[in-house]
């Protein structure tokens, strides 16, 4: 708005030194922008401004922190590590060799509701010191591939997943090789606890990153099995255990969705987990957890959240009023000249 | 002496056509003396001793040689023989060899240098010398030649003794001349390839442009940088980022680059297309046709008419004038807009007018760019004559007030003077810039140590994880698909050389902690600034109109740092802009009271006036008393010698009158005449112009001027005047007469000159002259102590015999091929002797407005002025008095020895009284630190001590520094110097302007600023950090040598305290700023890569990694570089010592960088561990992830930067809160793309409150200490520009509506 009226001001004047003698046509052409005097806002600490700024984020943050701190507690969340108890006691001794053999890895593990939980509730796998981030992993995958059958042949960025006897594996790449291959079923009292697969991966990936059209190819067909082996009638859209997977992890510890129970819990559940305990941590120590969780507006359980604005929130209130004794007990009056160096010296008085 | 060097040196023998020794050593003489006033006599002593020697002889014996000369003449040039006449103790050698020398011929001129070599050892020093001078030269090419020659001169004389050989008439040697056929180009152009008159100035065509733009871009330290890192991208083992996207930000600079060198170089074809297609009057067949200039070739003769411009380097053949005068205006090449006399040699120039064919031979020196010199013969006619600097018109040059000139090609195209002079000066550097080299050393050492860490890391997991390597699932040392491949290794080299790649690899990724961006940042704001300087209305300088000019781009923030200002006077602090203030005529002094003179003459002289059909361009005051003695009918003495007075200051003098018709300006006044014409007097000096100005306020207008009469206005009567003969002022006599036969066959010779040089030739034996004399030396004493500048006039008549004499001599003088000046010199004096007073002139150059002001308040800012001056130490000391620069209350050192041992004494002397400490070299800086908190803290101190210290001022003249400068004794001068207030150098040498500034650039830190208008000062300028020059009346060498130029000094004030201080407060704080952002980003990547099993893997995508610096938040600093202010120019030049803040170096400095890292440190921690703990144990993906965090990172640097700003514009607004904006764009849409992994993340990040506080969270917590810091540090310790912005915001009261004010008003 301010910037109208330096405009018209500036054409008044290119005006006005048109009529000027030709000599001044050289002269530089006056507006505010040029002369470095156009309207501006010129912020200043002054104590007022320093307090209600420390006020206002602590207003703001100490209510945001007790809310998340409420939502974060109403998630339930039941975390269960199967992977050393999952594997017989005498073979303890050798894990990496027990899950390399083809014996029976059927594993049972009862967990104990302690709180209600409201469906949907998430069932989550968690791996522990597994670097899906890890660059080779990261980048080798081929999204062209997953995405049309017209690109089945690019598979040059999965190496060294990429080709079996000179034919394209699809889905290519390390990370789809090494997709989880564990599976969970539930029972609560004998009844089978429906876990539901449907809509587990994000609706963008199923209905743009992976085609309809393709499907998997030579997948697993090497001479080392990197985990789950895929339906091969069942297009890459459909399997959301695969998008999940692909979605790669940020962090060396991660969840991923395996299904959602559509059915409350009560306190007391007890709920028994019938696990096939096929994938193979053992070789890097990773461990494996399950983790059945319900959410929040905020997510999933975490209180770092709400901790974290309620401090930064007090420590701003406490801020605010330090200022403000600061500024009722030895106040400087701003701008005052006579705290200019030159003038503040001993002996300049 | 002699040399066989220049003949040895041309191993082609197609090069010279002549065998004679002694055209070698006469191209010696001849050179040298071109070059000796170019190159620097510190550098080489010998060399130009030598040069001047042989110059000294070669004008002694001139004439001698020249007789002889001229029988000799023979068809070519390559038999000439030449008479030397040698003195030296090789002389028989040497004969022996001039003897043998027309025996040989061409081809054996190779063997003749060979053959005398061995014999010349005596000759190898001085040749050797000889050399290095000429190197030199080329460097100092543009140091002002004429200043320097009064230097020369000393020298030359205390070594003159030692002749050894002697000269004959500047005979050009074979090696070094060209032979220019008159009206032959065919011949002349057949033997040497010279130059067709064709310009390029453009540096590419369309072939080469690509090449060779890329090998000159290439040259950039920054881009090679760039290029390194693409190519080690390029690498399978280190393919870190996409192999496009790694070359993107490179090609991106080099297209920005490119773009704007094409265009550049387009305009200059399109320039340099215009400028060859002009036409010109070219000599063919006969006929003078019109002409293509490109076409143009050396040899050919040109016709130029009047107000066209000289297509090429010319010698005057002849003139529409018959005496062969020529005005030229050299505006383009030096700047000067006085007109130029030049002459066509007698010879030419009646054979042109006879009709004749032209056709002769001229020999010429090389080109050079010396625009001064010029050094040829021409053979014509058979006769043979020397040619000079006032022979040659100049490219670029425009002809004036003659209809039309005819001259000979001799330099074409790019061999001419002005394009030889074209180069740019050399660039500096700013001193931030080299402090932040320091910085971003430290920064690659942090760079260093990441990629280090991150290599040990990937070695030891290697290392524990070394036999699951095969069986991890992320990770895959060989291959298990059957193929052909199968159990080949995949990318792994074994674990040293992993380490080894992956150091490599993460120097990809973290390459931008070297903030390469910044150089290009900070050329545009840079680009910016200047705008801004240029832009300025308050350093528009209404009487020259001209704006002020940045001439370099690179040092706009050492404007705000600067310690030392070095000025000159006459230019600088004055206006050298003469004006006539008073006058002793006949013994009376006038000249008290002045009135204008249009005002005078409504009252009571209108007679006189109505007869006037001309005015003059400029008004003039005048003394009513001497007008009304004027206008007297009385006939006495008195009444003729004032008519004699004036008619000497109109008539003594080389200045031009240029009539203009200007009807419109004329009738707008109250009489309105038909055609008035306005008259505006052109003449190399000021003094001159100023005089012949006030003769005419008197009535007594010159009104033409040719080189034969002159018409001079007397009160409306126009009196025609022969002039007989007319002696130009030479530094020798100190004077100029002028020899002129009145309308009744009077013949009177009128003399002004400098008083010291005109009281000796007075005549004696009258007593009323007497009287008239003392009155006249009593006036002058009081004229020059009030600070005027001095003339004294005197006249006489001469008898019929003694004008014949004198004709005779003169005659014989001025056509006179060798020693003329000598000669004229000797005829000057027969008639230069009795003359009668008439009286003495007064004139004061007059101060620039607000001087003293700006000198006052740039001390206030702790800034010293130092006033180097050519000019007398009582001139010097009354304009320094004048200036406020000396105040009463100073307690004057002044240093005047004439030996060393004196100085010696002297200083010490100054030093022990006023209780200098000497500083040893080994605290030199701590020493500088000390000063600058003294200087800082004078006042207190002083107090403190209980001492009043009398400020001290030092007067210093140019013949003790010769002796303190060039012996040990500098220390001494130093320490003297900095203790004192003021320091005045008077009748300093160019060089010695130099020198005294490189004293202090030497000795300590602190920056230095050179301010001078004249050629006198370029060699100042050039030296010292930051050179300004004054567009004034002295020409353009300084302008063109200079970094910044402005019209006033006290402007100096504005460009110092305000822009200066925003350039330098902007800059630091952009380059703090960047280092942060850059860096901030990069530890951001390095922790998240401590999280990945060290495998330099990036949460974020490749195009966010590369568009952070080029998108995302480059826009906002390069904004904020050039538009924020801290506070306004009013409160800055309120508050001169604000400036303070510069020359300490608070804006930016190693403590604040190191704040800034660990500032840095923090962020980069937040930003990277907040969501590592809120998605701790959560299902994110790297890419949702990856977008938070570059979300995170430039919200975060971007208020970090709001935080700083001071003044928020629209502008920086859109620019801030845009960049934040723009991010979010380019996260969308890479996140639209189906084929990238990221595919849809923002979506569905966006829908999640968890992804919003987060970013909240972060921009906080990142941002609280800093804040802190902030408001602790502005509550408990504010600077002082703190202080003053809070004054000039909170109590803005009755200041608010200046600004608009000022606008309209201004």
């Amino acid at each position: 708005m301010s910037n109208n009226t330096a405009s018209s001001s500036a054409g008044a004047n290119g005006s006005a030194d048109s009529a000027a003698p030709r000599r001044n046509s050289k002269r530089p052409k006056y507006s505010r922008f040029t002369q470095q005097e156009l309207p501006a806002c010129k912020p200043i600490l002054t104590p007022r401004w320093v307090i209600s700024a420390f006020m206002l984020v602590s207003i703001i943050f100490v209510p945001i922190g007790i809310a998340s701190l409420f939502a974060s507690r109403d998630v339930v969340e039941i975390v269960d590590r199967s992977e050393t108890a999952c594997i017989p006691a005498q073979n303890r001794s050798d894990k990496v060799g027990y899950i390399q053999s083809s014996a029976d890895k059927t594993c049972n593990r009862t967990l104990r509701v302690t709180k209600r939980m409201k469906q949907p509730i998430y069932v989550y796998y968690q791996l522990d010191n597994f670097y899906q981030n890890h660059q080779r992993c990261v980048k080798s995958r081929s999204d062209e591939q997953l995405r049309s059958r017209s690109g089945e042949n690019e598979t040059s960025s999965c190496e060294p997943e990429d080709v079996i006897n000179g034919t394209a594996i699809v889905p290519c790449g390390l990370i789809a090789w090494s997709l989880f291959n564990d599976t969970y079923s539930f029972s609560h009292n004998n009844q089978q606890l429906q876990v539901n697969k449907k809509g587990i991966s994000w609706k963008s990936d199923r209905d743009h990153k992976f085609g309809k059209d393709v499907f998997p190819k030579n997948f697993q067909n090497g001479s080392l099995k990197g985990g789950a082996i895929l339906n091969t009638s069942i297009p890459l859209s459909d399997q959301e255990d695969l998008i999940v997977w692909m979605r790669t992890a940020a962090l060396p510890t991660f969840r991923k969705l395996y299904g959602k129970i559509e059915q409350d819990l009560l306190p007391n559940d007890e709920i028994l987990v019938t696990l096939e305990n096929n994938y193979n941590t053992y070789s890097f120590n990773g461990k494996k957890k399950l983790v059945l969780s319900t959410t929040s507006w905020l997510g999933g359980k975490n209180d770092f959240l709400g901790i974290a604005y309620l401090i930064v929130g007090g420590l701003c209130f406490f801020l605010a009023m330090c200022f403000t004794v600061v500024y009722l007990v030895k106040p400087r009056r701003l701008g005052d000249p006579s705290y200019l160096s030159w003038n503040r010296t001993p002996g300049g008085r | 002496m002699t040399s066989g060097q220049p003949l040895l040196q041309s191993s082609d023998p197609s090069a010279s056509s002549q065998p004679c020794p002694s055209c070698g050593f006469g191209s010696l003489g001849c050179l040298c003396s071109n070059d000796s006033f170019s190159s620097s006599i510190i550098n080489d002593p010998q060399g130009n001793l030598f040069g001047l020697d042989c110059l000294e002889k070669g004008d002694k014996d001139l004439s001698v040689g020249d007789t002889r000369f001229h029988s000799s003449v023979g068809e070519s040039f390559g038999s000439v023989e030449t008479t030397q006449q040698f003195h030296s103790v090789e002389t028989p050698r040497i004969e022996r060899l001039s003897l043998e020398c027309p025996t040989h011929e061409n081809k054996r001129l190779v063997s003749w240098g060979a053959m005398e070599l061995p014999h010349s050892n005596s000759s190898n020093t001085p040749s050797a010398s000889f050399e290095i001078s000429r190197g030199s030269s080329v460097v100092h090419a543009k140091v002002g030649s004429r200043a320097l020659s009064s230097l020369h001169d000393n020298k030359s004389q205390r070594k003159s003794r030692h002749k050894s050989s002697q000269f004959d008439d500047n005979v050009l040697c074979e090696e070094d001349a060209r032979f220019i056929y008159i009206n032959d180009p065919r011949r002349t152009n057949d033997k040497y390839e010279f130059t067709g008159n064709e310009i390029r100035t453009s540096k590419y065509t369309l072939i080469t442009f690509l090449p060779k733009n890329l090998f000159i871009q290439f040259h950039r330290v920054a881009y090679l940088y760039f290029l390194a890192i693409a190519a080690l991208n390029q690498l399978p083992p280190l393919a870190v980022f996409g192999r496009t996207v790694s070359l993107f930000p490179l090609l991106f600079v080099l297209c920005v680059t490119a773009i704007k060198d094409g265009y550049e170089d387009w305009r200059r074809h399109r320039s340099d297309r215009n400028e060859n297609n002009r036409e010109a009057l070219v000599l063919q067949s006969g006929h003078f046709q019109h002409k293509r200039w490109k076409k143009i070739r050396a040899g050919e003769v040109v016709k130029i008419c009047a107000d066209e411009t000289i297509p090429c380097d010319m010698v005057l053949l002849g003139t529409s004038d018959p005496s062969g005068i020529a005005y030229i205006q050299t505006m383009n090449l030096d700047g000067e807009s006085n007109l130029k006399t030049r002459y066509a040699r007698q010879e030419t120039s009646s054979a042109l007018s006879e009709g004749c064919t032209i056709s002769g031979l001229i020999r010429c020196e090389r080109p050079n760019r010396n625009i001064y010199e010029f050094t040829a013969n021409m053979e014509f006619n058979r006769h043979k004559f020397s040619l000079s600097q006032s022979n040659i018109v100049l490219r670029g040059c425009q002809l004036k007030n003659t209809d039309w000139i005819i001259g000979v090609v001799v330099y074409a195209g790019q061999e001419t003077k002005a394009m030889l002079n074209s180069a740019a000066s050399p660039s500096k550097r700013s001193k931030l810039e080299s402090y932040m080299n320091r910085e971003t050393l430290w920064l690659s050492i942090f760079l260093f140590i990441m990629c280090l860490v991150v290599a040990l890391g990937m070695g030891l997991w290697l290392a524990r994880y070394k036999d699951q390597l095969d069986t991890l699932p992320y990770y895959r040392k060989t291959y298990f698909t059957h193929g052909k491949d199968y159990g080949k290794r995949y990318k792994y080299y074994g674990i040293p050389m992993e380490i080894f790649f992956s150091f490599l690899s993460s120097i990809i990724v973290f390459q931008i902690m070297i903030p390469i961006s910044l150089y290009i940042t900070m050329e545009l704001v840079r680009l910016g600034q200047s705008y801004f300087m240029i832009g300025d209305r308050h350093m528009y300088d209404y009487s020259s109109g001209s704006r002020f000019q940045c001439r370099s781009l690179n040092i706009n923030e050492d404007l705000g740092q600067v310690r030392y200002i070095f000025s000159d006077k006459t230019g600088t602090l004055t206006e050298n802009k003469m004006e006539f203030q008073r006058a002793s005529v006949y013994g009376k002094n006038y000249g008290g009271s002045l009135v204008a003179a249009d005002q005078l003459q409504k009252e009571n002289l209108s007679a006189a006036a109505a007869h006037r059909r001309w005015k003059l361009k400029s008004s003039i005051a005048v003394d009513p008393k001497l007008m009304r003695l004027l206008h007297k009918d009385s006939v006495g003495d008195e009444r003729i010698a004032v008519h004699e007075f004036f008619l000497t200051l109109a008539a003594c003098n080389t200045v031009i009158p240029i009539r203009t018709c200007d009807r419109s300006s004329s009738c707008a006044e109250s009489q309105c005449h038909e055609d008035v014409e306005t008259i505006e007097y052109q003449g190399e000096s000021p003094d001159e112009q100023a005089l012949v100005a006030a003769a005419s306020a008197y009535g007594y207008t010159l009104f033409e001027r040719t080189s034969g009469h002159i018409v001079i206005d007397v009160n409306g009567e126009k009196l025609r005047f022969d002039v007989l003969g007319l002696h130009e002022f030479d530094s020798l006599r100190k004077r100029m007469s002028v020899v002129i036969r009145f309308p009744n066959d009077d013949v009177k010779v009128l003399v002004k000159g400098a008083d010291t040089s005109m009281f000796s030739i007075l005549a004696k034996d009258n007593e009323r002259d007497h009287h008239v004399r003392h009155a006249t030396q009593c006036h002058l004493t009081e004229y020059s102590s009030q600070g005027l500048r001095t003339l004294v006039v005197a006249a006489r008549d001469l008898s019929e015999a003694e004008l014949e004499l004198w004709q005779c001599r003169f005659d014989d003088a001025s056509t006179s091929l060798t020693d003329r000046a000598t000669k004229l010199r000797q005829t000057a004096a027969l008639i230069e002797c009795d003359l009668n007073v008439l009286g003495a002139t007064g004139i004061e150059d007059k101060l620039q407005d607000g001087v003293p002001e700006a000198i006052e308040s740039l001390r206030q800012a702790g800034i010293k002025v130092w006033v180097l001056t050519g000019d007398k130490q009582e001139t010097a000391i009354s304009i320094g008095l004048s200036c406020k620069l000396l105040t009463m209350d100073m307690e004057q050192i002044i240093i005047n020895g004439n030996s060393e041992n004196e100085c010696r004494k002297l200083l010490a002397d100054a030093k022990a009284k006023h209780g200098v400490k000497t500083s040893d070299g080994g605290n030199r800086n701590l020493k500088c630190n000390k000063n600058a908190e003294i200087d800082y803290l004078e006042i207190s101190e002083g107090k403190k001590e209980g001492i009043v210290k009398v400020p001290l001022a030092l007067i210093i003249d140019g013949n003790s520094l010769v002796y303190i400068l060039e012996k040990d004794l500098e220390s001494e001068l130093f320490d003297l110097a900095t203790s004192c207030k003021v320091v005045l150098c008077c009748r300093v040498a160019p060089l010695q302007k130099a020198a005294i500034v490189d004293l202090i650039k030497s000795r300590t830190d602190d920056m230095t600023l050179a301010i001078g208008d004249g050629a006198n000062d370029v060699s100042m300028i050039q030296m010292a950090d930051v050179g300004v020059g004054i567009c004034g009346q002295e020409g353009r060498q300084a302008v063109m040598a200079s970094d910044f130029a402005m019209g006033q000094f006290r402007f100096l004030n504005r460009l110092l305290l305000v822009h200066g201080h925003w350039n330098y407060q902007r800059i630091g704080y952009l380059v703090l700023y960047n280092f942060y952002r850059n860096a901030v980003f990069v530890l951001m990547l390095f922790w998240y890569i401590l999280c990945t099993a060290f495998s330099t893997t990036s949460a974020l995508t490749d195009w966010s990694s590369v568009f952070y610096s080029v998108i995302y938040t480059s826009v906002p600093t390069i904004v904020v570089g050039t538009l924020d202010k801290d506070l306004s120019h009013r409160t800055l030049l309120q508050y001169p010592k604000l400036y303070g803040a510069g020359y300490r170096q608070e804006a930016y400095n190693m403590h604040l960088f190191w704040i800034t890292m660990a500032d840095t440190l923090w962020q980069s921690l937040v930003l990277f561990s907040i969501p590592l703990f809120i998605y701790k144990e959560s299902t994110i993906d790297i890419w949702s992830m990856g977008s938070l965090w570059t979300i995170a990172v430039v919200i975060l640097v971007n208020i970090h930067l709001a935080m700083d700003v001071q003044r928020w514009v629209f502008i920086t607004h859109v620019a801030v809160w845009g960049s934040v904006i723009i991010t979010f764009a380019c996260m969308v849409v890479l996140d639209s793309i189906p084929v990238f992994p990221n595919y849809g993340t923002i979506y569905h990040l966006a829908k999640s409150p968890t992804y919003w506080l987060t970013i909240l969270l972060i921009i906080v917590i990142a941002l609280l200490p800093r804040f802190l810091f902030k408001v602790v540090h502005q509550i408990f310790w504010p600077s002082d520009i703190q202080i003053a912005r809070e004054a000039e915001i909170l109590r803005r009261g009755p200041d608010h509506l200046r600004p608009r004010l000022d606008g309209r008003s201004s």
